[in-house]
């Protein structure tokens, strides 16, 4: 039996080796092959079968070619690894790397969404001469490879809130939080609580999550592996691959394929090429802090040896986390960073942190974020204005301080209780001064005249809702910028002609004075983001800052370089975000806008970086802060991980400006998708849309292919993402400016400095 | 009384429909490459998001209007004069023959010899307690309605009404709501069929399936 056993491995081993190496032509896998084959000959013709030496001397061969292998790896043979059944999967971590588990939240089938597992796991270990038990939450995607209701990996949004669910009970039972991140990315559905926007909840509340996460990187596809990713260490495994799409994604973007065709296995190579989507591409950048090295061609079931080490090295880290922010390490702290070997499970360190661990915790994690992808972008600041910029911004927040905190606090108290003695005065005057003014009105003759009535038109205008359609509430016709397409004589017909039987629009009229909305039906042509700029934003007044700062190419992506020279020449514009200081109506606010013009809206490191510069300026100014998005196709992916890492890093600088109470805003236009709507615009208490723009996580060709459904046309429509509880309201465009001068005066947080 | 026979005869001796495109208003026209006896087919896809065929373009104010099929057929006469000419609303372009489905005949011959009983409001239908039971175990044509004989129940935000049949006696030929469906005022609820009719229905049915053979 045990030889039978043997050769079912040797045969299992054989075919993953085939797998991995797709159709690549190999010396050694042809040995390999052909050895395996003389031995099954053998095997049945004669009797005793194979004999033992024979065996060992072939799985020597089998462990000599696979080291071979290993060093030819290319991207896509890891991409290819990650995703062969063969590869480990979380049950196996939780069955071996962990003492005891306990899955929660469903098991199997039974199960919210099977693809995202729970377990409360515990590490037992002996430290002296005493057994401790400590627990931990694991989070993460189970691939369950061959079982497909587990839907390979892909979380839908309802797993996801599950994980977010456990990682607050984690949050409440003061326990570390294991990530393991096994997703090709997020399932594509919109209902309720929608992928984009549970995502982007995840990485909101995980931004401040009061206890140390450690995430593992196996397979880490975009936004689905953002939703439980974002932590105080994230340690990859040798052969995993952490990218922004995945190579056939972007072979398909780049070949400009329609839906249904297939592009070249080369080019999907060069794609896992170009993106750098390895650990060791990943470490490099510093979006991964460590790489575990596992066997060769990757880890697989039966390397129990792996499993030891990746036990080791989460019991190391947690420490590590654990000991860099509380207050009584002493030597322990210095024995955690030099332990190489097993003695990390010596080293007994209490996981559960203080309060004031926690907030430094949270802190460091912040951070941590805020220093990532400095080389993805080009900084065109002179020193000299840097450093002039960094004193203002000193000041500022000294200024706030001063005015807002010091001055504005007690200011505030006195306010309140002068209102509250007002209040209460009034209601003694009242109860003492009425009788006595009833009866003077009674004795004293012709003061008992009836009170003047109002008029009902009066009352019927004070009463009555707005209405664009009436003129009611419009600027009128002179708008402060007008868009080009207005100088054509021609007219266009709306869109809904055949519902509302809207006539026809002469071109000057619709996009001059009606600000491109039509008058019958209220359908909003696509407008440009300039109108917006003008006519809402008082652009040209306004003070626009990081300025300077540039996209570039900085995984060096074929062709990416004219690409970006040529939006950037078109649009005049050095990167897809524009960050400036306004005032709206009177009210001093922080804007920065995503333009589709510019490659899509697409975010990258520069994009990423405007934006927490100005959510960081907002915060320091004490001021509100509006993110207009004109459109955006989701993160740029010709920058890899980059990109990626735009969307914890800005969800965290929404966080931070949040917590320290500002009012943060979100208004959609046009098409909005993917990686930005799944963080940082997302996750705002408030997000507006105008209407007819179209917000979603992925775009309808994508949904698909990746699920083999298609959707309805209009599924993506705002009024839709209104139903599902996605956004908070839909707007006219020719209200924008009124409704967000009445958002910032009835919504936000404490701090604005003009409350 | 119908003449089924009849009726049928008459959609045999022109299987199809014929359909006039008309200019939906003022312009130039340009004719797409469009000949007669070509085919040409509607809008497609699950949710009719894919257009019909290209028949025209009309060109007012510089505004190019496509004017597409609106259904499956073959054209009969593209009205090439008007090549390049300005022409008024309801000038017709294009005639496109479009033979009738299985499906389309079949309703069309039980639209014209049922009794259709409408629904009084936008409501939610259901038969009552009795008829349901016996239409479940029996089938439809189990059951025969008489003029004031109350069988459907309307209800609409938690109101439950009895709804009384008004018409000729018959036998419930089709049922044309689901249950929990809403549906909209002046919409069919029942096909009736005269007692005596029905035979000669389910064979003119019968050999429409059998024989028609256009199909969807």
């Amino acid at each position: 039996m045990d030889r039978e056993r043997r050769i079912q491995g040797l045969r299992d081993r054989l075919h993953y080796i085939q797998d991995i190496f797709a159709n690549r032509d190999d010396e050694s896998i042809r040995l390999l092959a052909a050895k395996f084959g003389e031995l099954m000959e053998r095997h049945e013709t004669i009797p005793g079968g194979a004999k033992r030496e024979e065996l060992v001397r072939i799985e020597d061969l089998f462990d000599f070619s696979e080291r071979k292998l290993d060093t030819t790896l290319t991207p896509m043979d890891r991409v290819r690894i990650v995703r062969h059944p063969q590869r480990i999967c979380l049950k196996d971590i939780l069955e071996n790397v962990y003492d005891n588990y306990t899955e929660i939240g469903g098991r199997g089938e039974y199960n919210i969404d099977p693809s995202m597992l729970i377990a409360r796991a515990v590490f037992s270990r002996r430290v002296g001469d005493k057994v401790i038990n400590q627990m931990v939450m694991v989070i993460g995607q189970e691939k369950g490879h061959g079982e497909a209701f587990r839907n390979g990996g892909s979380v839908k949004p309802w797993g996801n809130a599950k994980a977010l669910h456990y990682m607050k009970v984690a949050e409440t039972e003061n326990i570390p939080v294991h990530a393991f991140v096994f997703t090709p990315g997020a399932y594509p559905v919109e209902d309720w609580p929608g992928a984009a926007q549970q995502i982007a909840r995840n990485l909101y509340e995980l931004a401040g999550l009061r206890v140390p996460v450690i995430s593992v990187f196996s397979e880490g596809g975009s936004g689905g592996a953002e939703a439980i990713g974002l932590a105080d260490r994230r340690i990859m495994l040798s052969h995993g691959y952490y990218s922004v799409i995945s190579p056939e994604g972007a072979a398909a973007i780049e070949a400009g394929l329609r839906s249904g065709d297939r592009t070249t296995p080369e080019l999907i190579e060069k794609c896992a090429r170009q993106l750098c989507i390895t650990a060791e591409d990943n470490l490099r950048n510093g979006y991964v802090d460590r790489v575990l090295q596992e066997p060769p061609l990757g880890a697989r079931p039966y390397h129990y040896d792996f499993f030891h080490e990746l036990r080791r090295e989460l019991i190391q880290t947690t420490n590590e986390v654990v000991s860099s922010v509380k207050s009584m390490k002493l030597y322990r702290a210095m024995a955690v960073r030099t332990s190489k070997t097993d003695d990390a499970e010596s080293i007994y360190m209490r996981w559960t942190l203080s309060s004031s661990a926690l907030d430094r915790l949270v802190d460091l994690r912040q951070r941590k974020f805020r220093a990532m992808s400095r080389h993805a972008r080009l900084d065109g600041t002179g020193v000299v204005s840097r450093a002039v910029a960094a004193t203002k911004g000193t000041v500022w927040a000294a200024h706030s301080f001063l005015r807002y905190d010091l001055l504005g606090r007690q200011k505030k108290r006195l306010n309140a209780m002068f209102e509250d003695l007002g209040a209460e005065a009034h209601l003694v005057r009242h109860k003492v001064f009425m009788p006595l003014k009833k009866t003077l009105d009674r004795v004293l003759p012709g003061n008992n005249g009836e009170q003047p009535k109002v008029g009902v038109a009066v009352v019927d205008r004070l009463t009555r809702l707005s209405c664009p359609e009436d003129g009611a509430c419009l600027v009128g016709s002179e708008w402060a910028w007008t868009s080009p397409r207005s100088q054509e004589d021609r007219t266009i017909s709306c869109p809904n002609v055949r519902t509302h039987h809207c006539p026809d629009l002469w071109v000057p009229d619709l996009f001059g004075d009606f600000a491109g909305v039509c008058p019958s039906c209220g359908h909003h042509f696509p407008m440009e983001y300039r109108w917006y700029l003008e006519n809402v934003f008082g652009y040209s007044e306004a003070k626009e800052f990081n300025r300077q700062l540039e996209s570039v190419n900085p995984l060096g992506y074929e062709k990416f370089d004219t690409k970006l020279d040529k939006a950037k020449e078109r649009t005049g514009l050095k990167s897809a975000c524009i960050t400036f200081e306004t005032s709206i109506e009177e009210v001093d606010t922080v804007v920065a806008v995503l333009c589709a013009p510019f490659r899509g809206g697409s975010v990258g490191a520069a994009e990423g970086e405007k934006f927490i510069r100005a959510a960081e300026r907002a915060t320091r100014k004490r001021q509100p802060f509006i993110a207009y998005v004109h459109g955006t196709a989701g993160i740029r992916i010709q920058e890899g991980v980059n990109g990626v890492i735009q969307m914890p890093r800005c969800t965290i600088a929404v966080r931070r400006y949040i917590d320290a109470g500002g009012l943060y805003l979100v208004l959609y236009d046009t098409n909005s998708y993917a990686g930005p709507v799944a963080s940082f615009l997302g996750c705002s208490p408030y997000q507006f849309a105008v209407q007819s723009s179209n917000i979603g996580f992925a775009g309808p060709g994508v949904i698909s292919e990746t699920t083999g459904t298609a959707v309805p046309p209009n599924y993506h429509q705002a009024y839709h993402a209104l139903s599902r509880g996605h956004i908070h309201g839909i707007w006219d465009r020719r209200e924008v400016k009124k409704n967000l001068h009445q958002s910032l005066l009835t919504m936000g947080g404490r701090n604005l400095y003009y409350r | 009384m119908l003449n089924i026979k009849e009726l049928l005869d008459k959609v045999k001796a022109s299987p199809y429909r014929e359909i006039v495109v008309r200019a939906p208003h003022t312009g130039v026209v340009s004719f797409a490459s469009v000949k007669p006896g070509e085919k040409v087919h509607g809008p497609r896809g699950e949710f009719m998001e894919k257009p019909g065929t290209l028949l025209a373009q009309l060109t007012r104010e510089k505004n190019e209007k496509p004017i597409l099929a609106p259904e499956k057929g073959v054209i009969e006469a593209v009205h090439t004069r008007f090549e390049g000419q300005f022409v008024e609303a309801g000038e017709p372009l294009v005639t496109i023959k479009h033979y009738m489905t299985r499906k389309e005949v079949i309703e069309l011959i039980l639209q014209e010899a049922l009794y259709l009983f409408r629904a009084p409001e936008r409501a939610k239908y259901y038969f009552v307690p009795e008829v349901d039971q016996k239409l479940k175990v029996s089938g439809k044509r189990s059951v025969k309605v008489h003029d004031g004989m109350e069988f459907l129940i309307v209800s609409r935000m938690k109101r439950e009404t009895p709804l009384a049949y008004s018409g000729p006696e018959g036998i419930i030929y089709s049922v044309y709501f689901g249950r929990g469906e809403n549906v909209d005022e002046g919409e069919p609820l029942i096909g009736v069929c005269p007692e005596d009719q029905l035979s000669v229905i389910q064979d003119v049915v019968a050999r429409i399936q059998s024989e028609w053979e256009e199909e969807v």
